[in-house]
């Protein structure tokens, strides 16, 4: 075979060898090592031998299962109900320790709702991933469609032939030059409940109507506060790539439509909107990427709080992974969000396929 | 009837002007704020915030929180580091993924086309999943030092350097430019006889300057700005630790505001000011991300 080798050939290894060689130790192996170790019992440390386990990871984090509780009855058969008439039921706890049902084993309530006279209540291995990978979903499905619209919206703006123009796209973009983690920690102080700047402004501007809140202390309003202050910042970055797409639309089309007498809402819809598919598709899919991988903020802001309201997946990979030493457990979450990850990748781009 | 149409257009032309002047005060409030509190003591930033002095240099203005903040913690030393890391990574970077890229792109080689399809499918791997098993893995990779072979990386620059070298999005951005590039140069510098290495010195890599500096501005705010997640896990020593996750000396119950403003300027000003002077180059460079994509 080395007789074969031509001069091309042997160049060429040469020099995709060292990136790609990178590329293959850093990103590809630990990939696969991803779904190995979440297979086993690996920890960071351990003198124990690391052994096979199966599915005992997933099982461990996805379980869920629905009990039904029947209220609480007296001896003739009557429903008991306390002094406010409210039914009382046995506690979930009787029956995930039972030994009747050890299929509810290690199980913990995640929420519950009213079916009748019976309460249905949904109990799940581990409760803080489901509410991990709820908030995370919540924070892809919401960032997703609004930052990229905001950024679509300032790029029109921009896009304006105004003296000075250039000024504002300098202001609108400086967000994305500074770090995630240093606006985390300047938002804690705007957020803050008693001295912060985002209540006192907000009660200056009302003249006084606005009662403070506790933005990022309060489990109602913190995962909003993070998504606001996330927005904030990238949106800028978005607004630029939209721009280099309107930028590529041919300026006779306008004029064609122009000429037709086209209203500013028709030329947008015939003319800027689908000059700009493969620019929305591009956004779209680097936003829901860069979604998934929220952390920073959630570190730097709450850990998780407040009541686990702002729990993420890669928060949670990196607490049991890297705080707990568990790297199979932390291998397990990242498994499972780079699955995620691509199946909403791949149903984005199945919906948004070019249809003949 | 003319007039009322003049009156109609400034008054437009107004409302577009004030609509621009709102949206740029919301970017800019949280870092104007940033900036002028930095240069306050903690008592009157608190009491500041109630009124538009936030955001005007008035009062008791000093550098003093500057002073203290390099006095709780070696901020010298942290960016020492993240500048030591940047650099060696974006010049690295830079040379292998441009190299890669060139073979990828010029060179006929057998597995060519699959292994630039295998790096260009790592585009969909974010690094939050694979950084605990890269985690293990670097802990146990062996080293040869000068003493002989050690085994695991952590607490040391090469974990924070060489995983961030190459890149399938640096790579895409230099094959891009290089298939754009007129192919008889090439030709005819094979013909004169010069090697591969020297058309990839003397030939594209001189006429490279645009896509070079775009992959210098994307990687640098890589490795300055977003190296967070990585270094906290990787790094538990100060001497090592880059200036992100030193923040966290600033992260107690009883906050110092103005030290925590004054190294958030610190870390930002930086960055802010090449923007400022480059913004071209910036804004040209995260366009091109989109390009094609």
């Amino acid at each position: 075979m080395g007789s074969k080798l031509t001069q091309s050939n042997r160049a060429g290894w040469a020099f995709a060898l060292p990136g790609f060689g990178l590329i293959a130790l850093f990103i590809i192996v630990p990939f696969f090592f991803a779904f190995a170790l979440s297979l086993t019992d690996q920890r960071l440390i351990s003198p124990n031998p690391t052994q096979y386990v199966g599915l005992e990871n997933y099982r461990n984090l996805l379980g869920l299962a629905v009990i039904t509780l029947e209220p609480e009855r007296d001896e003739s058969g009557g429903i008991v109900r306390d002094e406010d008439g409210a039914l009382q039921y046995p506690r979930v706890r009787s029956i995930t320790r039972s030994d009747e049902y050890s299929q509810y084993a290690g199980m913990r309530e995640w929420f519950r709702w009213q079916s009748g006279d019976n309460a249905r209540v949904v109990v799940a291995s581990d409760v803080i991933f489901m509410k991990a990978l709820v908030n995370t979903l919540t924070f892809v499905i919401v960032v997703a469609p609004v930052q990229g619209g905001l950024a679509l919206v300032l790029a029109l703006l921009i896009n304006q032939r105004l003296r000075g123009i250039n000024v504002f796209r300098t202001v609108f973009f400086m967000p994305v030059v500074v770090s995630i983690v240093v606006v985390s920690l300047l938002w804690r102080f705007i957020y803050d409940g008693n001295d912060g700047l985002l209540n006192n402004l907000l009660s200056g501007l009302t003249f006084g109507l606005f009662k403070p809140v506790d933005w990022i202390g309060n489990p109602d309003t913190a995962l909003g506060s993070i998504i606001a202050m996330s927005i904030w910042q990238a949106v800028g970055f978005h607004m630029v790539i939209w721009l280099a797409g309107l930028q590529t639309i041919s300026p006779t089309l306008y004029e064609a439509a122009a000429i037709e007498g086209a209203s500013k809402w028709q030329t947008f819809r015939y003319v800027t909107w689908p000059g700009l598919r493969n620019t929305a598709v591009l956004v779209l899919i680097v936003i829901t990427m860069q979604s998934f991988a929220l952390f920073a903020q959630i570190d730097v802001m709450t850990n998780g709080g407040p009541l686990d309201s702002t729990q993420t997946l890669v928060f949670q990979a990196v607490e049991r992974g890297y705080g707990k030493q568990d790297i199979s457990g932390g291998s397990t979450i990242s498994v499972i969000l780079f699955l995620l990850v691509l199946t909403i990748s791949l149903i984005q781009r199945y919906l948004t396929r070019e249809r003949n | 009837m003319a007039t009322i149409s003049r009156d109609n257009r400034g008054l437009r032309l107004a409302v577009r002007y004030l609509v621009l002047v709102l949206v740029a005060l919301v970017f800019a409030f949280p870092l104007v704020f940033m900036i002028v509190s930095s240069l306050k003591p903690t008592a009157q930033l608190l009491s500041d915030t109630s009124s538009l002095r936030a955001f005007l240099p008035v009062g008791d203005i000093s550098l003093s929180n500057y002073t203290a903040a390099f006095q709780r913690a070696p901020i010298g030393r942290f960016v020492l580091n993240s500048v030591f890391v940047t650099v060696v990574t974006v010049t690295a970077s830079l040379f292998l993924c441009s190299l890669a890229a060139f073979s990828f792109t010029y060179l006929k080689w057998r597995g060519n086309g699959l292994l630039l399809s295998i790096a260009l499918a790592t585009l969909i791997v974010p690094f939050e999943t694979i950084a605990i098993p890269l985690l293990l893995f670097v802990s146990r990779l062996p080293w040869l030092g000068l003493d002989g072979i050690e085994y695991g990386w952590l607490n040391t620059y090469r974990v924070q350097i060489i995983p961030w070298i190459a890149d399938a999005l640096t790579i895409f951005l230099f094959v891009q430019y290089f298939k754009d590039l007129p192919r008889e140069l090439i030709e005819a510098a094979r013909a004169e006889g010069a090697s591969w290495w020297q058309i990839y010195r003397r030939v594209v890599m001189p006429l490279s300057g645009p896509v070079l500096a775009t992959a210098a501005i994307l990687k640098s705010l890589k490795m300055y700005n977003e190296q967070y997640l990585w270094p906290l896990i990787v790094v538990q020593d100060e001497a090592h630790r880059p200036i992100m996750v030193g923040l966290g000396y600033f992260f107690q119950l009883n906050v110092a505001w103005g030290e925590v403003m004054a190294y958030l300027s610190v870390i930002t000003l930086p960055v802010l000011a090449f923007y400022l002077v480059l913004q071209r180059a910036f804004i040209a460079s995260i366009a091109s991300t989109g390009v094609k994509g």
